[in-house]
């Protein structure tokens, strides 16, 4: 008799679990449609995540002014040498002795976008956001730089 | 009774007239190829129609909106480009092969389908194919389908289409028991073999309530099996893509790979119209005993608008049942038929045998 109760039990479990497979599909066919329709919505209803990395900025604040300490700690951090940071130094008023940042390269064409720099960054002075429209046509296009003044 | 619909009268009228102005063999010909015209046409509007369902029903299970470039909006347009641009293609005839079988094939399968096809009852009035055993030669026309597919998977000369095949005809004539004792319990319960005569003993009810719980079991053991005999997913392991780059037909081209395509497509909505004429009253109204006013609101819909109406909701279940279940293996295919679905059939028939000599049906 044991065989005979392994097979009705078969034949419940089975349609137990058909019965939720059909539930749970049917479910999702009442869910929204995820698709992004994208060269018609670009402007209207285009989401991309906050988080998405696609291009490394540099904020500046109202005067222009960056938050930059030129420490070199991203350039050295980065696994591609995407970044290229140009540093002199200065007097300050004080009479002491700083560096100063005067060019910060960002290669968009080497980068893999991992935020290895920007998690290094002491000062939060770069951070990535999801423009991701950057297509250009020539390679030197991709090298930008990221300060508005030194 | 409602009799507004009725089809007979005036196609009565049409031959009376037809063969007053000619012979009658001449008009019986131009009639016969009005017919079969006629059909062909449904049959290609029809496979449209559901080809474009399948594929928006389809996306809206995936959270996708599917076609939607081709002609406006909706991608209306996006099936009869494909069917134009499957017109347009080459018919490849492969070396070392046999070539008479080779092209054979798609015709058996097609034929069987249209076959099928012109049984189902319309409206009233309106069957193309009126015989007294009907539902049994729905049964037999049906089966010369899987002889295309052995046939096509054998002549193609390769291992993809054999393997495909021999597990379609393995799969398709276990499920045709099914499928046989399920029809044959709504046999028992209207005692009619003839399709109109089943259908139009539901006026006071359809199948499915008349015979409450055996009809219901036959209902789903139909569904299942019909669903194998169409052989569309979970049971569509003869063309299994991922195993058989696409089974039985995976050598075919062109319009020779169209009839498949239409074939299969129509013999979903076959397999639906079947279940509608046995279960759900064919082209009868909802009925609701005691609501009158209900009832004669209903009788104005024509019955060809209820039949397609009730065939697409089936369809529309199947569909369901393909994109929600993964692909079963062979062995599990046949498991499910010989060890639960064919005792549970046969147990239904009994039941219902039971039913219906005590006169516990509706």
């Amino acid at each position: 008799m044991g065989n005979f109760k392994d097979y009705i039990n078969g034949y419940t479990f089975g349609i137990k679990s058909l019965i939720v497979g059909l539930r749970t599909s049917m479910k999702v066919f009442r869910e929204k449609n995820i698709t992004e329709q994208y060269p018609e919505n670009r402007h209207t209803t285009l989401y991309i995540p906050e988080r998405h990395r696609a291009m490394l900025t540099m904020p500046h604040d109202e005067n222009g002014n960056n938050k930059c300490v030129a420490c070199g700690l991203c350039q050295m951090e980065c696994p591609n040498g995407t970044i290229r940071i140009t540093t002199e130094t200065r007097e300050t008023e004080e009479g002491k002795k700083k560096k100063f940042l005067v060019k910060y390269e960002y290669n968009l064409g080497s980068c893999m976008f991992c935020q290895l720099c920007v998690n290094i960054c002491p000062h939060d002075a770069i951070k990535f956001t999801n423009d991701f429209e950057n297509a250009v046509f020539e390679k030197e296009k991709l090298v930008l730089t990221l300060n508005k003044k030194n | 009774m409602f009799d507004y619909y009725n089809l007979t009268p005036l196609l009565r009228s049409i031959h009376a007239f037809m063969c007053g102005i000619m012979p009658e063999w001449l008009a019986m010909t131009i009639e016969g190829i009005a017919v079969g015209l006629f059909i062909m046409i449904m049959y290609a509007i029809l496979a449209i129609i559901l080809i474009y369902m399948e594929r928006k029903v389809c996306a809206t299970f995936q959270c996708r909106i599917g076609p939607n470039r081709v002609g406006g909006k909706g991608g209306l347009l996006q099936v009869p480009a494909d069917v134009i641009k499957i017109l347009t293609k080459e018919i490849i005839y492969l070396k070392d092969n046999d070539k008479f079988l080779y092209g054979l094939a798609p015709f058996l399968v097609i034929t069987a389908s249209i076959l099928t096809f012109s049984c189902l009852p319309w409206n009233k009035g309106g069957e193309i194919l009126h015989m007294d055993i009907g539902i049994f030669f729905v049964l037999a026309a049906s089966s010369i389908g899987v002889l295309g597919i052995l046939l096509a998977g054998w002549s193609s000369n390769s291992k993809y289409t054999l393997i495909g095949a021999v597990r379609s005809g393995a799969m398709i004539i276990s499920y045709e028991l099914s499928i046989g004792i399920s029809v044959l319990t709504m046999v028992i319960l209207s005692g009619a073999m003839d399709i109109q005569a089943i259908v139009s003993n539901q006026s006071d009810g359809w199948n499915i309530f008349k015979g409450h719980i055996p009809a219901l079991m036959a209902f789903i053991i139909y569904l299942i099996a019909g669903n194998a005999e169409a052989n569309r997913a979970p049971f569509d392991l003869a063309e299994a893509e991922q195993e058989l780059t696409a089974g039985y037909h995976t050598e075919y081209s062109g319009m020779h790979f169209g009839f498949f395509y239409l074939a299969e497509y129509l013999n979903l909505f076959i397999t639906a119209g079947i279940a509608v004429t046995l279960f759900l009253g064919g082209w009868m109204p909802l009925h609701i005993s005691g609501l009158d006013a209900f009832n004669a609101i209903m009788d104005y819909i024509p019955g060809v608008i209820w039949f397609v109406g009730k065939t697409f909701f089936i369809v529309f279940i199947l569909m369901w049942i393909r994109w929600t279940f993964p692909r079963l293996r062979i062995d599990q295919v046949l498991i499910l038929e010989w060890k639960y679905l064919m005792p549970l059939s046969l147990f239904v028939l009994l039941l219902m045998t039971v039913c219906k000599v005590f006169g516990w049906v509706f």
